[in-house]
């Protein structure tokens, strides 16, 4: 059987890269002792995926794992277990039975469902952009005249090339605050989840991001995946080239929010946690 | 949630930072506020390597366990790190708490290899703490040396308050108890440590003075304080399936050099290779038993979710009960996933059967350590490995599919000729033969030999003590000489042939026997900017040199001399239970090319038995029968 665990990563785990992240999960399974299903032959592993990488020194609310496992317990219990087996800076705060994959057909990796991801990136304390930028309020005013251009055109590295993508249509959506972030949310879900989610609301766990006292921050969601990509520091240092300024890489905490999956019909998004398979 | 003592800029802009958060999984946290003592314990080199040692581990454990303590650890920051903490003045710390090292009360640092030692100062000078113990103020944790290079501590003796010589379950609770009282009373760094000279095994180099013949040679080692014994005894534990084992040891996030559970089988050899410091320094041999070792290895797989578990010791083949252990953890754990990784085993029935359920035969090769080419010479050294039982035992392997062999050797044994040399090149060729005389439809492709030799360094505490190492430059002819001698075998091209650098050898030499007027071109080593000289890339030879010819020292007078039986050793006031006179013994027994039997066989006298147990007292076979017994093994 097939399930989905959804997790946090926060504090200094954040500097713990993916790779590393899949050995410590299969220890931790390990540990917890689940009856995760192993691959054949003379060096067995788990059979694990996981839905999006997350990048070193990112932190997450919305990380992804599928297992495939011989025998589980409840949702509750199994999320538990496996909390119990992990350290700071990992939390496990969903699991989800996926439906089996039909005979004859293809299995859908989480990672080929993931079209689209949430996050807030925030200016650390001791750092300053430059730009007259002084306050939330200012910051907000040069985005929004940022995203006003007709294109936001950046060189983008690939294996083979450089070359330039306008990254504006990848960009779906800009907020600065919480509550207009949650609001315009709600607005790219499918129908059925908007309600849903509201009723839930009160369950969500709290958020692990970093937060900053200087106040400026902004929630972005971004195209993710294997057909289109766009990583949120790539969104920033476009913002301070269209200002002028030098980006530093290092000012900015980004944080994820939550990973997506599109219906192709209607085009909207569900969190990989709301869907089953 | 913990605070880290680096920024994020510093952590994502350095390699592998994860070498510096902690956080592992079973860290131990404790506040240290509520702690009487803090000890930070240390192993000099990156952090990988570090943190694949079973013994840190277990004093970690160990001293956790207390109430009063909390122990953490630091190791040796990468040379990017260091640039930068010395760039921005950022004191060294423990992992743990990410406090500095300079506040704790203890600094423990293990002593794996002699090539290490410029680590050590790196780790005392990032952290703030004065290189010399005699610079140290009341302020300063007391600096604790430990491990197999505490055999002979004098080139770094000046850098050291205290080395604990021997084994660390016995008297660590001593020194910390005795620590927290004097403490308490408001004790001096003095007094404490003219305590800690009192309890067995420990010695405070600042309590006892050296003095040099004319020809360099010391003329006389005496303690310089009242309270410092005469010669200091090794620490044994005497009761391994009755004391402290890590059962749930640290587990890194990244990948370190030993991923896996290391279940120590037992300690000690029977074998008395004559060139093996570990053979003779960890005498008697004693095992763990059976059932706690399963007890063992299902609490550490359980807490640490390792995919992997290997049994340590240095003749795994000599535990008694192998066979029964091996079964037990196949047959347990094999079906959850878990590898068993093996260590070298004598190639014999068993062994092949064990490796083909727990290898891949197509990838996995066999291993022989005859460390020399000939028979003679292999009589010499007391390696009781022949040449029939490693051509037996790879034929074995051949017909149930192996077809990869790695051989071990050694240049620069005593009294090796030319034909010893040659002999490493004729063994690995025959044992190609032994492969091409099965049919070609029965076996498994070309046979692949990877024979490697490593240059021999006369070690503290061995039979070859006395010996003469050969220089540099003779090491090389050597090796040139034997890689001539590859290429004209039948089977050159199914035989690779690897060395090690020998500069690097030389100076290991002159650590492993040195005294101390070393410390002085240590210190200037490492200011010069030497550092993780084990390691190829950061390995300076010229800077060495220089500080030698700076300091005066003679590497010549330390590995070029066959020393006199009369001499004075620096590490002659340690009693590790085997005698002076037992090593000289076998030294002209070797010389002879006399075999001496193993523990099992009989008992050579070599002194360890005063310790009470082991192996001494499984056997009643006295002396008298020895050359009876040495007979026997040669038919």
């Amino acid at each position: 059987m097939k399930a989905r665990i959804k997790f946090q990563k926060y504090g200094s785990m954040k500097f713990v890269g993916h790779l590393d992240i899949m050995r410590y999960f299969q220890k931790v399974f390990r540990r917890a002792n689940i009856d995760n299903e192993y691959s054949k032959g003379f060096s067995p592993h788990q059979i694990m995926s996981f839905a999006a990488p997350l990048g070193v020194g990112l932190t997450s609310d919305g990380e992804y794992l599928d297992v495939q496992l011989l025998s589980a317990d409840s949702p509750e219990v199994m999320i538990e277990r496996i909390n119990a087996a992990l350290t700071e800076g990992f939390h496990i705060i969903g699991y989800r039975p996926l439906l089996e994959t039909e005979p004859n057909t293809k299995t859908v990796t989480a990672m080929a469902l993931v079209a689209s991801a949430d996050y807030l990136v925030s200016l650390k304390d001791g750092y300053e952009i430059g730009a007259d930028i002084n306050s939330k309020e200012s910051f907000a005013e040069k985005f929004i005249k940022f995203m006003q251009s007709e294109e936001i055109v950046i060189g983008k590295k690939t294996k083979k090339s450089e070359m330039d993508v306008d990254i504006k249509p990848m960009i779906t959506l800009v907020a600065f605050e919480e509550e207009d972030y949650e609001a315009k949310r709600r607005n790219t879900l499918e129908e059925h989840l908007k309600t849903e989610e509201t009723s839930l609301s009160n369950k969500k766990p709290d958020s692990m991001a970093e937060v900053y006292e200087n106040g400026i921050k902004i929630y972005l969601q971004l195209d993710t995946g294997s057909s289109s990509n766009l990583k949120p520091e790539l969104v920033v240092e476009a913002f301070c080239e269209s200002l002028g300024v030098a980006y530093n890489q290092y000012a900015w905490q980004s944080h994820r929010i939550e990973v997506y999956t599109r219906n192709s019909e209607t085009g909207k998004l569900a969190g990989l946690d709301q869907v089953d398979r | 949630m913990r605070k880290l003592a680096l920024s994020d800029e510093i952590l994502l802009t350095i390699e592998k930072p994860a070498r510096y958060i902690g956080g592992e999984v079973n860290m131990k946290m404790k506040d240290p506020s509520k702690v009487d003592i803090r000890f930070c314990m240390c192993f000099p080199d990156v952090y990988e390597i570090g943190m694949s040692h079973l013994g840190i581990q277990i004093l970690y454990d160990m001293f956790n366990r207390r109430e009063d303590t909390y122990c953490e650890r630091v190791y040796s920051p990468w040379v990017d790190m260091d640039k930068l903490m010395r760039e921005r003045n950022i004191p060294l710390f423990a992992l743990e708490s990410q406090d500095p090292v300079k506040d704790f009360d203890f600094l423990g640092i293990t002593l794996q290899y002699e090539m290490c030692y410029t680590n050590i100062l790196q780790v005392l000078d990032l952290s703030g703490i004065p290189l010399y113990a005699k610079d140290r103020t009341e302020e300063h944790p007391l600096v604790i040396g430990g491990g197999p290079c505490s055999y002979n501590p004098e080139p770094i003796a000046d850098f050291f308050d205290f080395f604990y010589i021997g084994e660390g379950e016995t008297a660590y609770n001593e020194i910390l108890d005795t620590y927290k009282e004097y403490r308490k009373a408001g004790k001096t760094r003095k007094e404490y440590l003219e305590r800690v000279a009192q309890i067995e095994g420990m010695y405070v180099p600042a309590f006892y003075d050296v003095k040099y013949k004319e020809d360099g040679t010391i003329a006389s080692f005496t303690p310089n304080n009242e309270h410092a014994p005469k010669t200091v005894k090794k620490q044994v534990e005497m009761n391994l399936s009755d004391t402290y084992y890590p059962t749930a040891p640290l587990v890194p996030f990244i990948k370190a050099t030993q991923d896996r559970v290391v279940l120590e089988i037992q300690r000690g050899c029977i074998r008395g290779c004559r060139f093996c410091q570990a053979g003779m320094i960890y005498r008697p041999t004693r095992e763990r038993s059976l059932e706690y070792l399963k007890k063992c290895a299902y609490e550490m797989l359980s807490s640490t979710g390792h995919e992997e578990i290997s049994l340590s010791s240095l003749s795994s083949s000599d535990y008694s009960c192998l066979q029964e252990l091996v079964y037990f953890l196949i047959e347990e754990f094999g079906s959850k996933g878990v590898n068993i990784s093996l260590p070298s085993l004598r190639i014999d029935a068993f062994a092949l059967d064990v490796m083909s359920k727990v290898q891949d035969i197509r990838k996995s090769s066999l291993t022989f350590a005859p460390e020399a080419g000939t028979q003679r010479l292999r009589d010499v050294i007391n390696k009781g490995l022949s040449e029939e039982a490693i051509l037996g035992g790879a034929m074995k392997a051949f017909q149930s599919g192996w077809n990869k062999v790695k051989l071990y050797f050694m240049l620069g044994l005593p009294t090796e000729t030319e034909e010893d040399i040659e002999g490493i090149a004729i063994l690995s060729d025959r044992i190609a033969r032994e492969y091409y005389t099965i049919p070609k439809d029965q076996r498994n492709g070309k046979v692949a030999i990877t024979s490697s030799t490593s240059f021999f360094v006369p070690k503290p505490f061995t039979p070859f003590q006395w010996s003469r190492m050969i220089t540099g430059e003779e090491y090389v002819q050597r090796q040139r000489f034997l890689k001539g001698k590859m290429r004209e075998q039948l089977n050159a091209k199914s035989i690779k042939y690897n060395w090690h650098e020998a500069e690097v050898t030389e100076l290991e030499g002159v650590f492993a026997r040195g005294d101390r007027r070393i410390s002085k071109a240590i210190v200037d080593a490492y200011q010069s900017g030497c550092l993780y000289d084990s390691w190829s890339e950061y390995f300076n030879y010229e800077k060495w040199m220089n500080a030698f010819v700076a300091n005066g020292i003679e590497m010549s007078f330390y590995n070029g001399r066959e020393r006199d039986t009369e001499e004075i050793f620096p590490w002659d006031f340690i009693d590790v239970g085997v005698t002076k006179a037992f090593l000289l013994r076998e030294y002209k027994r070797a010389k002879s090319e006399k075999v001496t039997p193993n523990c099992k066989q009989a008992c050579a006298n070599c002194g360890a038995k005063e310790f009470g147990g082991g192996v001494c007292f499984e056997e009643d076979l006295c002396m008298a029968d020895l050359e009876e017994v040495t007979d026997e093994s040669k038919n």
